[in-house]
């Protein structure tokens, strides 16, 4: 970025001066131009695409003693320029991302009579949560490559499984693994989750299930058109308890024996208590 | 009406829960069992993590079994001294067990141990209490052999150890590593199964030390109280999966359910209560059993590293 600034003066410059400033340059200098003014072409033409302008309902969800789950809303507007119209063909993608998590994946087998966890592989970087909506399904709109490139669809998530299994075994835990989370709810795609009214404004809902896990989420949004992605922009959400239900995860982890004192001490008082009231009633 | 648990991480309803308690609360005053057996299983299948609902199970006997020790001791049905003698075995099998459940885990087998342990312990135990009940109740005829053959007072492989010592309530006179294993074994069972251990301790306490019949309760709940208060302080400080609104919300039910329970003992047939509690833990085994060797809903689970 700080290369591209400095080559500013020198594009808007006339030619002469452009000369002067490249025969003074050495070799490497002049490489080094070259190469910038490479990167800034596809950039100058993308000022001329349309850009997003996304917003969140909430930038914080809390999770409090009735949590049963929230819906965020995703909504924002794709601003064209030079106020230009809208253009047909814009495709939105949005995706709610939750903190990643190495995690192990087991699966169960018949041993003996028994169903017990035989095989395992371990992902280095599996999201906690996963939800993409898209103004049409993701294959209409971009190929397996760019998809991959942005992690477009519960198909092209970077897992990162740890070496030691083979393709086809890993592939089975992977699909094991987003159908496990889907049924619960963690990982979600809505093929026409987002509406886009008058090409202009677009909205998505997705639905966060009670048991999500803490941690910073990502919200991204895409601009596609014609199997490419030509604007992205990100916000960040946090997910939170707060209140008691952040006081006692905190103390449990922080204060774990006193914790597991007041657990013991709360126990004996309802029991001792529930027996004396009754006591006192039914002689 | 749903609450959300802090460490199990999901919201529940607050009634069911409740009602759980107080089922378990009333089979525990009927019978006088901590009815740990029965909650650790419904809170799986309610969809609780099985850590969360073994810790959260232990802590809510501690809190069924204090008023049933206050009742036994005011009736001197307390043998302190041999009650302390199992605690130390208990404490040492509970933090033995935090242990082992820690490599059971990493080793992804938990699971399967839990079930398994639980379909043989439930089911003889079952089995026994059931046959014994229908006997009583003479749906069948006792077994001429059994009925002939005098009771056996002293175990030979226990009256073997050494070093005896005098436990006066019990009116024995034995070596205290045989109690002190038997504690060690239901501290172990603890920890795992989130169980205080008193179905087994119980018979264990008749048949195999021949403690006298009038403080085998009384003790037993005593150990039970001692034990689930100790394996919650080890899991809380190993696991961390203590849920303190989990086991709140099963007190809240149980230690009401106890108290009609214990009225409505008082005027039921014992050998019934029995019968009760025996198909209730021949139903728990049976689920269980199902469980092991039909094919479960979910072949893959996750473990967060």
């Amino acid at each position: 970025m700080r290369r591209l600034q400095a080559l500013l003066p020198a594009l808007f410059a006339p030619p002469f001066f452009l000369a002067a400033w490249v025969a003074r340059a050495g070799a490497a200098r002049r490489k080094a131009g070259a190469l910038a003014l490479a990167f800034l072409a596809p950039l100058m033409m993308a000022q001329a695409q349309p850009r997003l302008v996304p917003d969140i309902s909430h930038r914080q969800v809390e999770i409090r003693y009735s949590f049963t789950g929230a819906e965020l809303l995703l909504f924002g507007a794709i601003v064209y320029p030079g106020g230009r119209g809208p253009e047909p063909g814009t495709d939105v993608a949005v995706v709610l991302k939750g903190p990643l998590e190495p995690i192990v994946v087991r699966e169960k087998q018949k041993v003996a009579g028994i169903w017990m966890n035989v095989e395992r592989v371990r992902f280095r970087s599996a999201p906690s949560f996963y939800a993409v909506a898209s103004s049409r399904p993701l294959s209409q709109l971009v190929d397996e490559r760019i998809a991959a490139i942005y992690e477009l669809g519960l198909g092209s998530l970077q897992l990162s499984p740890g070496g030691g299994a083979s393709a086809d075994v890993m592939q089975r835990f992977e699909r094991g693994l987003i159908d496990l989370r889907r049924r619960n709810q963690l990982y979600a795609e809505y093929p026409r989750g987002v509406e886009i009214s008058e090409g202009v404004l677009y909205r998505a809902r997705i639905s966060i299930p009670a048991r999500v896990p803490v941690g910073t989420y990502t919200a991204e949004t895409f601009l596609i058109r014609d199997g490419r992605v030509i604007a992205g922009a990100a916000r960040e959400i946090r997910i939170e308890k707060l209140g008691f239900e952040r006081f006692v995860a905190e103390a449990a982890e922080q204060w774990s024996f006193a914790y597991g004192v007041t657990a013991v001490a709360l126990s004996l008082l309802l029991g001792w208590g529930a027996s004396a009231a009754f006591r006192r009633r039914y002689g | 009406m749903d609450i959300y648990l802090p460490i199990a991480g999901l919201s529940v309803n607050a009634l069911v829960i409740v009602g759980l308690g107080g089922l378990v609360g009333l089979l525990t005053g009927m019978v006088g069992v901590g009815g740990g057996f029965l909650t650790t299983p419904i809170l799986i299948f309610y969809g609780i993590p099985p850590a969360v609902a073994v810790a959260s199970a232990t802590t809510q006997i501690t809190g069924t079994s204090i008023s049933g020790v206050l009742a036994h001791r005011r009736r001197r049905g307390v043998d302190v001294r041999m009650g302390a003698v199992i605690i130390a075995g208990g404490i040492a099998g509970s933090i033995a067990g935090g242990f082992l459940f820690r490599l059971l885990q990493q080793g992804g087998q938990i699971d399967t141990v839990i079930a398994f342990l639980y379909v043989i312990l439930l089911g003889s135990v079952g089995l026994m209490m059931a046959r014994e009940a229908a006997t009583a109740l003479d749906i069948l005829k006792p077994r001429a052999s059994q009925a002939e053959r005098p009771a056996r007072r002293h175990n030979p492989l226990i009256a073997m150890l050494p070093m005896r010592w005098r436990f006066y309530r019990s009116g024995l006179y034995i070596s205290p590593l045989a109690p002190l294993g038997l504690g060690f074994v239901s501290g172990l069972l603890t920890v795992l199964l989130g169980i205080g251990g008193g179905f087994i301790m119980v018979p264990a306490m008749i048949y195999l030390l021949g403690m006298s019949a009038q403080v085998v309760v009384g003790t037993s709940l005593l150990q039970i109280l001692f034990v689930t208060a100790v394996t919650t302080l080890v899991h809380a400080t190993t696991t961390r999966s203590v849920d303190i609104v989990l086991a709140g919300l099963l007190l809240l039910g149980s230690v009401i359910g106890a108290q009609y329970g214990a009225w409505l003992a008082q005027r039921m047939k014992p050998e019934l209560l029995r019968m009760i509690l025996a198909i209730v833990v021949l139903a728990v085994a049976f689920r269980m059993a199902l469980q092991l060797g039909w094919r479960p809903e979910e072949i893959y689970t996750v473990q967060l590293l």
